[in-house]
Order: structure tokens, then sequence, then C-alpha cells
């Protein structure tokens, strides 16, 4: 391969704008797998809007955003973990736990909402620290150590509903589960939710809002963070950020911790469109694994270093619509899991497919 | 010659791991404005000194002073604050990340405390730009880069981190020759910038064009510093061999050139090989030469299996054969048998013990149907070790406990008790003390006298000319030249890889 | 005279090697668990049931089940992979046996178990998707194809006299059977990772795929075997189950899974591959087995179960699992 030297003062402008171009086309390229989930969830969206029997309603949507917001969550969780070539199988125990707890405490007067709703954001961030614990200091593989965890989260959460119960506040829980009027009318915002300026968007599902907000608050600065960027790092070699003298064990704990907190306002929402804690071991388990399916759909690598929770949350949507497909084809309840199993491999064996192409094959190993 | 005062100091530093001494009572000194060559056998205890001076092991006993005054470093980042930034032979780059994000990551320019991509951007370009690497897009991925563009972004990571005392151990190992001549520019810069420069190398000719002083250790002693030219290059090798070296390589036997048992013809693969063709016949070791990344590495590949969309014929005495895996490799008509690149990551499995490594390659020999004869295997295990006198303590030791050049030999004598009849090295001396690099040239020369058909990839022109029969030149993905006999010589070498070079050159214009 | 080749034969020094520790202190917490059972036993009721080998063997033969499965799995998981396929696999092979009957039933279940094994080593090793994706995946698929097959209800069908035999009987009224089939699925399992090329190759491709690949092992086809015995051992573990119970039944599989992983990973088996001995696992079956069983004599409820469970596995891990701190 010879060596070209750009020299820098060459035909400035048309090399700025090839340039660009070339720029362009790099960042499409390194983000080709978020992108690929996006595509693959607006063709289903698409396709499922357009046969549904009652047409593109607001109300579908707003069902639709219930539905998906608690697995995104999870799915996010789970990618904090897999970014540095980890696991976490505790997201589901961790989000049963903190809706078992959310059951107990999210009721009340407004301070006591508050509060309640502040232990349990702490209460999954304390579970993923505890988990960070468990693998930087105890030095287990994430893998085994939150196998072992989770089954701890969820002997917790037994103890606090050993049957499905408990009561939250029904207003909140009107209210986070329907669009931004109703929010605002709930709560007495905005003019009841009448204000002119929030017209164009009242529409929109509280559940989106929460999503976007949640990612432009923590993910985005997360990202952005030193601490963020060498979870990447210590995902692509870990020896090597050691090397560069990266904060490694800050960024595992900060990691599991991030994990855990999205776990828990997963849960916490779920006891809000519930209005029950349910402490349901199956349940927890197939979150669990949907989650890592998400992570996968949406382009993050199960090796680490690259990838991201918007993926991941495209990947849960993309799942769930799936789903949502199912019901309205009237597909016999039956064949409902089978269809599911199927589009979950195919979905990720054309991951798969891309390696077939590779024509050095010591580069499948890495 | 007047003494500079020295910028670091090691005193009384020992090392050890294990019952081995890496490291024995050694005393050490670098200065400023200085390049200071460090030589030695693998096992000498080059890398470990390096390791201690860039906090990565700390030291069992001894201090270290830095200007005069003690110092310790607990961690690399505290030897970096220091100011003392080493460039290991294996990358310290994370490969999914952006050339960008390696080179600044560990302080990176910041914004309201989250980091500022565009400041990052701007600073690798110009870290880039110092050492003459300005193609190189800070936006990439490491992972999409070739060997030898990443050793360059490790350069400038280096060098980002303004460093006053810069260590490198084998830099270069992995550079193409223009690499190579930007990374020397760059270390007479700096010593201009009255930086210290400390540099490991195997490499008689690097040290020979940039040190002012060179240390030589050997079994983790410091043996003697001297300035440069106060010692012949002989006398050099016998500080860190210890015993007088007799001629380097093995004598050539002068017989004709045997039939071929290998025809290759017409090879092409992607964009890296466009036709090669080539002959070469029992008894002899034909070399591969040319610039790097030629295709060299590629042609050993192809033969081999491991690549897939091989178009052109491979001839076995005349029949043709294809290998579409390594294993169809090593079990085809012609045994086949490759010494790979890395030997840590594919020539050997490390965490796996000595014994089964050497019996990687030849289970199905050392079986009775499915299941393993355990007596058979012992003994082939220890006739190898014996073979190739492989200096182990027990051979259901990790192999991860061997020096460099016994690692070597394991992959050698795996290979060997598969008795190949074709055996492809791929740089098979890299990294390795003198003494077990002359071990490894009677060997070739004894497996050629026995019926092997050797090819021979070398980035050593010395090892080229001293070892083989007939040396082929590849550029751009073909064979250019072959040079037979006492043509080799190194300006026949160097004149035949550049020559079409130069052509092209001309042509563009 | 080296002492040469010692990791291809049964290592035959006392010294406690690296991997000889994690089974001697399973086997140890085993002892414990007994003592302490015994001990709440005595103190509240005044008999000490844990020590009768009816009792013992009782919960080995039930054991037995878990322990074929986790055979299987260990193999899967020593070459850096996991099948997560498992519960379904096993709750297909039960029901397709039940389904088919007379003598072929048998057969009938373990070929389901070994097809499904092999499908998942096709996906893993050609198509290199990540095994914990695609053996998930396999498993919805079985899952959906049970569910439609029997419609959503246990299958009326019963388990065949060959497999309730093999299941419940015991010979000289003594041993029970499916001890002694996991007794011989053991003697294969150690049999292949020990003293044959298969099992070298398997060490191999955990420890370092790419050198192992370079050394000429078809790793490919190694991977295929290894998931096609995971696939068959889940496969008896459900002819067996089906037996025990005299029927299949929807979700038999699903408590299987994460007991067989946790007992393969106590046992000293790294999860990451490439390091383990099978008596671990045996120990490691026998452990889980018998925490579950005092558990029950103590009526501890499910939340307790749980976190003793978690408990368990961090520190037995914390003795014995714990990686090397990253350094150069």
């Amino acid at each position: 391969m010879s060596d070209t030297v750009l020299t820098p003062a060459a035909a400035e402008p048309q090399e700025k704008s090839r340039r660009w171009g070339a720029e362009l086309s790099l960042r499409w390229r390194q983000h080709a797998g978020i992108l690929g989930a996006l595509a693959l969830f607006i063709v289903l969206y698409l396709f499922y809007q357009l046969n549904h029997p009652r047409g593109f309603t607001g109300q579908i949507l707003i069902q639709n955003a219930n539905e998906v917001f608690a697995l995104a969550l999870v799915s996010m969780a789970q990618t904090v973990p897999v970014l540095m070539a980890g696991l976490d199988l505790s997201v589901g125990a961790v989000m049963t736990l903190v809706g078992c707890i959310a059951s107990h405490l999210v009721d009340g007067s407004p301070a006591e909402i508050v509060l309640g709703i502040v232990a349990c954001i702490a209460a999954g961030a304390a579970c993923g620290f505890v988990n960070g614990c468990v693998v930087v200091y105890g030095r287990i593989q994430p893998i085994i150590a939150t196998l072992a965890t989770s089954a701890i989260y969820m002997g917790l959460a037994l103890i606090l509903r050993p049957t499905p119960g408990g009561k939250v506040h029904e207003d909140l829980s009107w209210a986070v589960t329907s669009d931004l009027r109703e929010f605002a009318a709930t709560f007495g915002l905005f003019d009841d939710g009448e204000a002119a300026w929030l017209q164009p968007f009242a529409w929109i599902p509280v559940p989106l809002v929460l999503l976007a907000l949640i990612i432009l608050l923590v993910w985005v600065p997360f990202t952005r963070s030193v601490t963020g960027r060498t979870v990447y790092a210590v995902g692509s070699s870990e020896s090597a950020a050691y090397m560069s003298g990266l904060p490694i064990n800050r960024a595992k704990l900060a990691a599991f911790t991030l994990a855990g907190l999205f776990a828990g306002l997963g849960g916490l929402f779920l006891a809000l469109q519930t209005s029950s804690g349910n402490a349901d071991i199956p349940q927890a388990g197939a979150y669990t694994l949907n989650s890592i399916a998400a992570v996968v759909i949406g382009g993050t690598s199960l090796l680490g270093g690259t990838g991201s929770a918007i993926g991941s949350m495209i990947g849960a949507m993309v799942l769930r619509t799936i789903s949502f497909n199912f019901r309205i084809f009237d597909v016999a309840p039956l064949l409902q899991p089978l269809f599911e199993g199927l589009v979950l491999l195919a979905a990720v064996s054309l991951g798969g497919l891309k390696l077939l192409r590779l024509k050095n094959k010591l580069e499948v190993f890495r | 010659m007047h003494e500079p005062a020295p910028f670091f100091a090691l005193e009384n530093i020992s090392k050890r791991y294990g019952g081995v001494h890496a490291l024995r009572d050694v005393d050490f000194a670098c200065s400023r404005g200085s390049i200071h060559a460090v030589l030695g056998e693998n096992g000498a205890g080059k890398s470990t000194l390096m390791k201690i001076m860039a906090g990565v092991v700390q030291p069992d006993e001894g201090r270290m002073l830095l200007e005069g005054m003690p110092v310790s470093f607990p961690s690399p980042s505290a030897a970096n604050r220091a100011g003392i930034v080493c460039i290991f032979q294996e990358l310290s780059l994370m490969p999914e990340l952006t050339v960008a994000d390696n080179i600044t990551l560990s302080s990176p320019p910041r914004r309201f405390g989250f980091i500022d991509g565009r400041a990052q951007r701007r600073r690798s370009e110009e870290l880039l730009a110092r050492i003459g690497c300005e193609d190189i897009n800070p936006l990439s991925r490491v992972s999409d880069l070739p060997l030898s563009r990443r050793q360059m972004v490790e350069i400038a990571k280096a060098l980002g981190r303004d460093p006053k005392l810069l260590i490198l151990d084998e830099a270069t190992s992995a550079l193409t020759s223009a690499d190579v001549d930007r990374v020397y520019r760059m270390l007479f810069e700096l010593k201009a910038r009255d930086l210290s420069i400390l540099y490991i190398s195997h490499r008689m000719h690097e040290i020979d064009a940039l040190a002012d002083r060179c240390s030589v250790f050997r079994n983790g002693r410091h043996i003697e510093t001297f300035a440069k030219g106060a010692r012949s290059p002989d006398e050099i090798v016998g500080l860190m061999i210890g015993r007088e070296i007799e001629g380097q390589f093995p004598a050539k036997p002068r017989r004709r050139r045997p039939a071929p048992l290998l025809t290759i013809r017409d090879l092409s693969w992607e964009n890296r090989l466009n036709g090669v063709g080539l002959e070469a016949g029992r008894g002899e070791i034909v070399g591969l030469g040319g610039l790097d990344g030629q295709g060299q590495k590629e042609l050993l590949l192809a033969l081999f299996g491991v690549l897939r969309g091989v178009r052109g014929t491979v001839a076995l005495e005349g029949d043709p054969m294809a290998a579409n895996s390594p294993k169809s490799a090593k079990s085809g008509r012609a045994r086949m048998a490759l010494v790979p690149e890395d030997r840590k990551s594919e020539g050997l499995i490390l965490s796996m013990s000595i014994a089964d490594n050497i019996a990687m390659a030849s289970l199905d020999r050392l079986s009775h149907g499915v299941f393993i004869d355990a007596g058979r295997a012992r003994r082939a295990v220890d006739r190898a070790i014996e073979q190739l006198r492989i200096k182990v303590g027990s051979a259901s030791d990790p192999v991860s406990t061997l020096s460099g050049g016994n690692q070597q030999k394991v992959v050698l004598a795996k290979w060997l008790a598969t008795e190949p009849d074709v055996i492809l090295l791929n740089d098979p001396t890299r990294g390795i003390d003198v003494g077990t690099k002359q071990e490894i040239y009677r060997l070739m020369r004894a497996l050629a006298e026995q019926g092997a058909c050797i090819l021979f990839y070398s980035t050593d022109y010395e090892e080229l000319i001293g070892c083989c029969d007939r040396v082929a030149v590849m550029y751009d993905g073909r064979i250019i030249r072959e040079l037979e006999g006492e043509a080799i010589t190194e300006r026949n070498l160097i004149a035949s890889a550049l020559n079409i070079a130069e052509r092209r050159e001309t042509a563009h214009v | 005279m080296s002492r040469t080749a010692e990791t291809m034969t049964a290592p035959r020094s006392l010294r406690l090697g690296r991997d000889d520790k994690p089974v001697v202190f399973a086997a140890g917490f085993v002892l414990l668990i007994l003592l302490v059972g015994t001990g709440y036993t005595l103190y509240t009721q005044g008999s000490a049931p844990l020590l009768q080998p009816q009792y013992l063997l009782q919960q080995l033969q039930v054991g037995s089940f878990l322990g074929i499965v986790a055979a299987g799995l260990m193999v899967v998981i020593l070459l850096g992979h996991i099948d997560l396929s498992v519960p379904w696999t096993l709750t297909a092979a039960a029901m397709m046996a039940t389904a088919v009957g007379g003598p072929w039933a048998i057969p009938a279940g373990i070929g389901v178990g070994l097809l499904v094994g092999i499908v998942n080593g096709l996906g893993v090793a050609y198509l290199r998707v990540p095994s914990m994706i695609f053996t998930l995946g396999m498993n919805a698929v079985m899952r959906g194809l049970m569910v439609a097959h029997t419609g959503g209800f246990a299958p009326q069908t019963a388990a065949t006299d060959v497999m309730q035999y093999l299941a419940v009987a015991r010979i000289g009224g003594v041993i029970p059977m499916a001890l002694l089939v996991w007794l011989a699925v053991s003697v294969v399992i150690v049999a292949i990772l020990t003293r044959t090329t298969l099992g070298r190759s398997i060490y191999a491709i955990g420890n370092r795929e790419r050198a192992a690949y370079l050394s000429g092992i078809d790793t490919n086809r190694v991977i295929l075997i290894a998931f096609a015995l995971s696939g068959a051992a889940a496969g008896l573990a459900g002819v067996l189950l089906a037996g025990y119970s005299t029927k299949a039944y929807q979700g038999m599989g699903d408590a299987y899974l994460l007991p067989a992983i946790a007992a393969v990973v106590i046992g000293g088996t790294n999860i990451l591959g490439g390091r383990g001995r099978y008596l671990g696992t045996l120990v490691g079956v026998i452990l889980i087995v018998l925490l579950n069983s005092v558990l029950s004599i103590m009526q501890m409820p499910e939340a307790g179960r749980q976190i003793i469970y978690g408990c368990v596995i961090i520190s037995m891990l914390l003795v014995y699992g714990r990686g090397d701190r990253v350094a150069a």
C-alpha cells in the first residue's frame, strides 16, 4: 500500500468539500449498525400502522409507547456492560425489585411521592453499584456475578412483594402513561394542557418524552465524559486502556451503576403502568434475555467497544413492533411464539452474514 | 568527552518473577538531549527495565531518581505525569475507538467538563503532522488502519503526553521503511529539543543510525555503557551473548537447482496478490524479499489456505492442489506448515502448557483412533524439547513462562512434529535474541538438507542474504525478480525492490 | 528427565493445581451444607435424614437430570460459548419422546436434542452469530414449535415404560438407574475431554481459537460437535425427566438452565472457556442439589432460597473464581 501524503495547502476549497464528503461517508459507515436498526424499525412500524384496522391514531401510539418503555430502558441498561465486553444478567431482576419498591413508596402526598421516586432511582443505582463492586473488587466475571446478584435481587423483591399487589398514585400513573396534554391536564400545568405553544407537541406520548430526556440528560453526557469513553476503551482493549492510564475501575463501577439506574427507571415505570409490584421470576428473566436481543439488534457488538444505548432503544422498539404486528395480523396465538423466535433468529443471523464475506478467515477470530 | 548529568537514574534495581531474576542489581542512567540505545538478548531484562521506568511494574529493590530526586511510579499514569512516556511493542491502542480518541484519551481537551470533540481532533491533527502522517484521518477507527499506521498513531499518542523521557521498546518492528524514516526524523528532532530518548532494538543498523550511547544488558545485569563507535558490532554481539560467535549463518551447499516441488502460477487475491509465479524445490530455502507490505505475508497465508477467493494454481509435483483451510494444508499430499507472524496470538496458546502446544498440530499422529496415546505424546514432546534445545523447567508449565526465543522454538517444534514437506516461515526471527536466531538458521538449513522446501519471508536483509539459496523479490503483489546464489546481495535486493518503484514514479510525471 | 505431557493424562501429583482448588472447595462446601442441614434437622426434628443413604441417593437421582444437562453445557462453556436453548430443547425432546412412544421414544427424544444442537453449532460456527444470541433464538423457536404442536397444553401421551424405568427404577432396589445413566454420561464426557483429540481441541479453542485454527484444527467442526453434544445431553435429560414425571409438561426445562450454568461455574470451569475439570462440574451439581434439598427441609420460602443461592455462588467464586488484576 503506497503512502500518500496530502499537502494541506494544496487545492483548498475542493479539498475541503471532498474531505467533508469523505468524513460523512466515514461516519455513515461507523454508525451502520444503528442506522440499519432504525431503518428496520421504521419499516416495521409503518407496516404496522398501515395495516392497523383502526388506522393511525394517537391512542395507538400512546399504547405502543407504554409497552415499549420498560424494555427500552432495560435494553439501555444492558448496553453499558455490553460495551465493556461484559453482560448484566440482573437487569430484569433490578427492574422487578425497583418496581416492588415503587409499589410501596410511590403513593401518598406529593412529598412522599417525590421521595419515593428518588428512593427508587437510588435503589436501582445502588443495585448496579453492588454489581460493579462484585465485578471490580471481587474480580468475578460479569456474567456470573450478575447471575448471582439477580437471584439476590429477586429474593429481595419477593420479600417486598410475595404476591403481586401494592399501590401507586393513580394520577401519576395515569399521567405518565398518556400524552403530554393529559400529563399537563392532570397536574394543572400549562393551562391544563391547552396552552397554545404546547399544541404541536401535545400528542406526543409521555414515555417517548421521558426516553428522549433520559438520553439527552444522562446518556449523551455520559458518552462525552472521560468515564464514558473509558467504558468504550475497556471494551475495546482493557490492557491497552490500562497502559494508557485510564481509570478502569472507576469506569466499570460507573457502567454497572448506570445500568442499574436505567433498569430501575424501567421498573419504576412498569410499576406506574401496572399500578402494582410483581416479583415474577419468569418475567424478569424474559426482560433480561430480550434486552440482550435488543442490544444486538441495535447494532452494539457483544465483543464490546462499539455501540450505543440509542441503538438498543431502537432494538427494543423493533422487538415490540414485531409483536404488535402479530397482534393485528391475527396470527394464531399458538403460532406467535414460533414466529417471534424465527424473526429473532433471522434478525441476529443477518449480522452474522457479514462475516461470510470476510476474505481473510483470520479476521473472524478476535 | 563531557558526561551530561543524568536526567533519570536507577540504582540497585532488582525485580524477580517467581524464581527468575529479571533484573539484578542494575545501575542505569540516561541524560537529556541524547538517544540512548539499550541492547540485549531476550530475557536480558530490557523490557522489564522499561516497564519499571514507565510505572507498569514496581521494582522489588532499589530506587529511581528523577533529576536527582527519588521517585516511584505506582502506575503508568504516575510515570506519565512525571514526563516519562513509553511506546511499547504491544500497542496500547483501543481498536474500536477513533484515532483522535486514542491519541488524546488520557487527558482529553474538555469543555464544561465534557470531552471537546473538535479540539480533540485538532490536537490529533497537530500531533500526526509532527510525525509526518497528515494522511491519517483522526476520525477513522484504529481497527481500520494497517499495523504500520497504528504504530504511528501510537507514537503520536506518546508525543501528545509531552514527554521529557521517551522510551521506545521495539517500536519500529512493525513499520514500513517510509514510516521508519519518519520516526528517525522525529527522534532527531526530539533530541534537538533536549528530550531524553531510550531506544530498545535488536537491529544493529538502526542503533548505528540513531544512538549516541549504548548500554548492553545480559541475564538481568547491566554489562556496559559506551559511546557510539566505541565498540564494533562483533564486540557488541559478544557482550550481549557473553561468548564468541562463530559465523552467523550456516554454510550454503553449492548444488544445482532441484526439480520444483511447489509450483505457483498466477496466484491472485483481492488487490494484494496480482499473479504471483514461483517455483520451489526440495532442499531449497527460497526467500521472499521486497519492501514491506508487497504481498509477502498474503502469499504465505494463501498457500496455507487461510484466504478465501484465491485465484490461480498451486501445483505439487505437477498435480494441482488447493488448500482451503490450514487443516487441509497440513494434511494434504504435500504437508505444509506455517510459522505465523504473531507467535503470541497466532502461533501459540499462551495459557496452555508447553507440551500441549508442541503436540497441537500432530495430535492425529499421536492417537489411536480417537484416543490420544499419552505415552507416545510424552515421548514426542520430550524428543522435540531435546532436539530443539528448548530451555524449559517442566513441559507442563504454561508456555507463557518461556522467553521469546524459546517460545518461537516451541512453535517450530509444533510444526516439525508433523514432518512437513513445505515450511512457510513468516518473519520467524523477529524480536528474538541473537543466539536463538542462529539456532533457527541452522535448523532451517538442516531441514532443507532433509528434503523440506522452505519459503522464508524476512524483513531483515542480512537473513535473506545469509540463509537463502534464492530470493524472490516482490512488488505490488507479484514477483518482479529472482536472485540466485552470488547475486543475492544487499545492493541487488534493495535495487530490485526499489527499481520498479522508481520507474513507476517517473511514469506518473 | 522432565515431567512431561502431564496435561494430556490424568494429573498424578498430589499438589493442589489451579484446576484442583475449585473441586476441593466445592466438595468442602458440600460437606458444610450437609453439616448445617443435619444440625438444623437435629435441632428441629431430632433426626438426621440428610445423612441417610436412601435420602442421599434420592437426591442424587433427581440431581442426575441436572447433572446430564450440566455435562453437555460444560463442553460448550469450555469453548467459550454458551447454550441458552437448553430449557426448550429439553422440553421438546420430552414432548417428542412421549408423542412418538414405543421403542423409538428415547432415540426420538435424544434425536431432537441432537438436531437442535447441530443447528446451534451451524449458526455459531459457520454463521458466527454470537452463541448467546443464537441459542436464545433457538430456545424461542423450540418453544414456539412446542406451543404450536401441543396447543399450549401438556401433552396427554405418557412416557414409555423404558423411559420410566431409566428414570425411576433402582438396581437391586437401592441404586437409582438414573444415577447410572448420569455416571455413563460422565464417563463419556471425561474420556472425551481428557483423552481425545477432540478434547484437546476444545480446550485449545476455548483458550485461543485463532492459534488453534492456524495449527490445523478444524475449529468449525469442533464447535458443531460440542453444541451437538450439549443438545443431545439436554435431550437425554428431557427423556429422563419425562420418565420421572410419567409425562411431559410445558416449561419443564426452565428450571434447569441457570442451575446448570451455576454448577459448571462453581465447579471451577472458567465462564470464558479454556479451563475446567469435569469433576468440578460433578461436585457443583451435587452442591446445588443438596443446597436445594436442605433449603426445602428448612421450608425456606422462595425469597430466601434465591438470596442464599446468589450468595453461595458469589462466595464460592470469591474464593477461587477470581480473575487476574489487569496488568501489562
